[in-house]
């Protein structure tokens, strides 16, 4: 591939462009659903119109959906022969011109010095998970994750012995439930769980939010978990909480579920919770074109 | 469940009025404020931004800025952020500034509640995530405070608003929405979680 510096550049600040600004159709379609499980004349219909309104405006317009544009979690791969420092580069200018532009807000703060450093780049910000793989392209996938929705997501180590939750699927299931009671609105409800099972403290939080790389409406393919999902999703609708934590009838939008080996001596439940805001987009860098996906 | 539409300034004979569940179109002027500027406040409590708080609201917001042709500032996202980080200090606030009222999402607990009702005032929820509609009813930057210390999330936003919708849940009378859901939503959790 024969691109150069400010066009790799140019590639990226699409993509974030897109993510922040446009929210994908799968979203799109769950908070679709989600209304109409609610009662007409609702407070509960009264919020979804107003989130779909502003997801139509954000669009037109080209602006956050929402202002908190989140942590920014990059996965990309790339083929052999190109410079994981030379793709790293285009993304951190392409996060500081998005910024410059209002895409994003400047959502990096030492935690030192309480200074934002006012272009989103600083430690570990953006994530970018880099991955070389066979094919002669790059695949970029961005997920924009805020910091409310941040704050309610949570892990647990089983047993719980105040939950009764033991090492196994069961207890999986009771502390998802306890922890999305204990999000209540807060994560901008409805959300998406992003479920890591098992790994390390540090695995299984990225095991979490890889979850939410995958479609809303894709079917896990391990029949147990995929039963779970289900189950979580009925169940945890019944809960009432609904959106914005107003009451209603969907709580979340989907759960995802994924797993990681543990150690013998551990066995760790993390739960990343999505808003509504449900910000993704792709964009696969090919010899012959661009394409975008979100 | 009534719908109201408030000027601000209000006086405490208005904001008595409302009740949990009551949707409200608010338009005038409000600052912004939350982590960096509850901060501030607890340790230096500035007397710059009295006049925009007495009889005002104030919006926990963090938001996406941008400039006009003119250079002056001006809002692209503004959706409200979670309210419960300043739970141990808006009671405070509320009362040193004689806020009528606080703006954000999620709702807050027994102390700003107690506040609430002493002092006549309301926490009005926004729908968060919604920031592009409510940039839209931001007609105006009017000033900005600490901008440079506290950084674009963190500092005072002074902004003139038209027909800002938000949702009362939580009133002057002691009742909040939050306590009622998550007092029902618990009971049916704990039946799923079973023994």
């Amino acid at each position: 591939m024969n691109y150069d510096f400010e066009q790799l550049k140019g590639f990226f600040l699409e993509q974030i462009r897109l993510a922040a600004t446009s929210l994908p159709a799968q979203t799109r379609k769950g908070l679709e659903l989600a209304m109409e499980r609610e009662e007409n004349g609702s407070v509960a219909e009264n919020v979804f119109k107003q989130l779909i309104e502003n997801v139509k405006i954000a669009e037109e317009n080209s602006v956050p959906i929402c202002q908190d544009t989140g942590t920014h979690i990059h996965y990309i791969y790339y083929p052999v022969g190109m410079r994981e420092a030379d793709i790293e580069k285009a993304v951190l200018e392409a996060t500081k011109e998005a910024t410059a532009l209002s895409y994003l807000r400047p959502n990096a703060v030492d935690p030192i010095t309480d200074k934002n450093s006012g272009n989103n780049i600083g430690k570990k910000n953006p994530q970018i998970h880099f991955h070389q793989w066979d094919n002669d392209y790059i695949h970029g996938k961005l997920m924009l994750k805020g910091g409310g929705s941040e704050n309610v997501s949570t892990q647990y180590k089983l047993p719980d012995t105040k939950l009764h939750a033991g090492r196994d699927l069961e207890g999986v299931r009771k502390v998802i439930i306890d922890a999305v009671r204990n999000a209540q609105g807060m994560g901008c409800a409805p959300g998406v769980l992003g479920v890591g099972i098992g790994g390390d403290r540090g695995s299984s939080f990225i095991t979490a939010k890889e979850q939410l790389f995958r479609n809303l409406f894709d079917e896990n393919e391990n029949k147990e978990l995929a039963e779970l999902e289900k189950k979580l999703f009925d169940q945890i609708n019944t809960l009432g909480i609904g959106p914005m934590g107003f009451g209603g009838n969907t709580t979340v939008m989907g759960v995802k579920l994924g797993t990681a080996h543990r150690l013998p001596a551990s066995f760790f439940v993390s739960i990343a919770y999505m808003c509504w805001a449900y910000r993704k987009a792709e964009v696969i860098i090919k010899a012959d074109g661009i394409e975008y996906k979100n | 469940m009534a719908e109201y539409k408030i000027n601000l300034p209000v006086t405490e004979e208005e904001i008595r009025k409302l009740k949990v569940g009551d949707q409200v179109l608010l338009s005038g002027v409000m600052s912004t404020g939350r982590d960096g500027a509850h901060k501030y406040i607890m340790n230096h409590h500035p007397d710059f931004i009295r006049p925009y708080f007495e009889n005002s609201v104030l919006y926990h917001c963090g938001p996406v800025v941008g400039k006009n042709e003119d250079g002056s500032w001006k809002f692209v996202a503004a959706g409200p952020t979670t309210s419960i980080r300043e739970e141990p200090y808006e009671a405070h606030v509320i009362e040193e500034y004689k806020l009528r009222g606080v703006i954000g999402k999620g709702g807050m607990r027994e102390k700003t509640l107690e506040a609430l009702k002493k002092n006549g005032a309301v926490y009005l929820h926004a729908v968060g995530g919604a920031a592009a509609a409510q940039a839209s009813a931001v007609k105006e930057v009017l000033d900005v405070f600490l901008l440079e210390e506290l950084g674009v999330p963190e500092a005072f936003w002074i902004i003139r608003v038209e027909d800002f919708p938000v949702v009362v849940t939580m009133d002057s009378h002691g009742n909040s929405l939050h306590d009622v859901i998550r007092e029902k939503s618990s009971k049916i959790a704990d039946e799923l979680i079973g023994e």
